[in-house]
């Protein structure tokens, strides 16, 4: 391996840069649809999952035609034209990071710890027929070590959950990794959201919620183990459903009701 | 250097093995080995870089100037494990999701490295494509047996099949809470270590 050349090393480095370049660049582009469409799927999958309505048995794309994709600005709570911005390409969390389509959060209302909000949310309604029965929305938040992502499923009265998926989260696996666990996901079905007050009711506690009792309809047991994911899961609720979320959205969604009916 | 193929294959699984006995590509086997699934599926793509980078290091190993050979190494590791994790992200979409930043890590996984700079720059390609995979075997079973350990009694599962029923799940089986954090690997990897040391004695280092 006597280097002939003092050059010999740049000629070496330069034509493998150029063939690996080439080949990643290759593969990248080349697999660029596959990947988008695997990626499609598993949010598909996971809307499905929070709303109760995935089998495993059947292709994801057919269960999906039942449920209308909508996009609602945050602040008024009322739908956007789909000419104004389109559902199949929104991107919420880069639109949270621009300047137009974004806004920062003050330290005191960013419960959820996001630091930017977007001012535009997909929202997923399924329907029957023309009634809407559950409204799919999606919710993120810290918890101990990551941001979690999840879809709450609310019932069409807008206080009862039907169910919850997270499906994206960094937290310990086997503590706070447990938002993952179904048994656990489970025990969301049916709690109330609201308050007769109106304010967000619903807690995650620590340790046991309440067996009976007023306060049994709005308590979900916290992960044991996992304190800081539990906050983490019990302040991305409050945010989401607060004045910065998606309380707008219902309000208006109950206004609309009383003037049509 | 006149091993066999077969010679190449097998002595590093347990007389050789990467792990117990070289000590490299610890951290991986760390961060794979909670569940079984995952453990297989590194072990896999660990195989197959480290053979396919032995194999185009050994045939280029002459027109490799030696003064950068550690970065052409490294480049050709890194473009493989590119396309492993484009591939896996486009045929095996949940498996990437749970793997992908570990198979990012395996460019810096030592045993690619150390196979590519310890052996396929000065033997012929097919023994280097053979002792890659020998390698990327030893490596995997060490991380089966680890992770087969962690599965069993940190999660209650073997391949995601429910074999003891978690408590947290509504059954009685109590969740060792150690097995299931990645420093649980240490503790067994060592007990791995002893065993293949006290029955091969050769393995033993001197003092």
């Amino acid at each position: 391996m006597a280097d002939a050349s003092p050059l010999k090393p740049f000629y070496s480095v330069l034509v493998l840069a150029f063939v690996c370049s080439a080949l990643v660049a290759g593969a990248v582009v080349g697999l660029q649809p596959l990947q988008e469409a695997n990626r499609q799927l598993d949010r598909k999958k996971n809307i499905l999952s929070a709303a109760g309505l995935y089998r495993e048995d059947q292709p994801i794309d057919r269960l999906f035609a039942g449920i209308e994709t909508r996009i609602v600005e945050l602040a008024t709570g009322r739908y956007v034209p789909e000419d104004r911005l389109a559902p199949e390409s929104y991107n919420q969390l880069k639109a949270a990071l621009s300047t137009e389509l974004g806004r920062s959060l003050d330290a005191a209302a960013d419960l959820a710890r996001l630091r930017r909000l977007e001012k535009y949310s997909l929202v997923y309604l399924v329907k029957q027929g023309e009634t809407v029965q559950q409204y799919i929305l999606p919710v993120r938040g810290k918890g101990l070590w990551s941001t979690m992502f999840a879809y709450v499923a609310v019932d069409a009265d807008l206080n009862r959950i039907r169910g919850v998926a997270f499906y994206e989260h960094g937290e310990t696996p086997g503590l706070g990794g447990e938002v993952e666990n179904s048994h656990w996901q489970r025990l969301w079905q049916g709690k109330r959201i609201y308050a007769d007050s109106g304010e967000v009711g619903i807690r995650v506690v620590k340790g046991k919620a309440a067996e009976d009792g007023a306060q049994a309809a709005y308590e979900i047991d916290g992960l044991s183990g996992a304190s800081l994911t539990t906050q983490g899961v019990d302040r991305l609720l409050h945010f989401w459903f607060g004045d910065d979320g998606f309380k707008p959205f219902f309000k208006q969604l109950r206004q609309e009701d009383t003037s049509n009916g | 250097m006149a091993e066999s193929t077969r010679e190449l294959l097998t002595r590093s699984i347990f007389r050789r093995n990467p792990i117990a006995l070289l000590i490299l590509g610890i951290c991986s086997a760390l961060a794979v080995t909670g569940q079984m699934a995952t453990a297989v599926v590194m072990a896999i793509c660990v195989t197959l870089v480290t053979a396919f980078s032995s194999l185009t290091i050994s045939i280029v190993r002459f027109q490799i100037p030696s003064t950068v050979r550690i970065g052409i190494q490294i480049t050709v590791i890194a473009t493989l494990v590119i396309l492993v994790d484009q591939i896996l992200k486009a045929f095996y979409f949940d498996l990437a999701k749970q793997l992908s930043i570990y198979v990012g890590l395996i460019i810096t996984n030592c045993i690619v490295m150390g196979r590519a700079e310890g052996f396929a720059m000065s033997n012929p390609p097919v023994a280097s494509f053979m002792d890659g995979i020998g390698n990327g075997l030893g490596y995997g079973f060490i991380l089966i047996v680890v992770s087969f350990i962690r599965e069993l009694f940190g999660s209650g599962s073997v391949f995601g099949i429910e074999i003891l029923p978690l408590t947290t799940s509504g059954g009685w089986y109590v969740r060792n809470g150690l097995l299931i954090l990645p420093a649980s690997a240490f503790f067994l990897i060592a007990l791995i270590i002893w065993v293949l040391r006290t029955v091969d004695p050769s393995q033993q280092e001197k003092d």
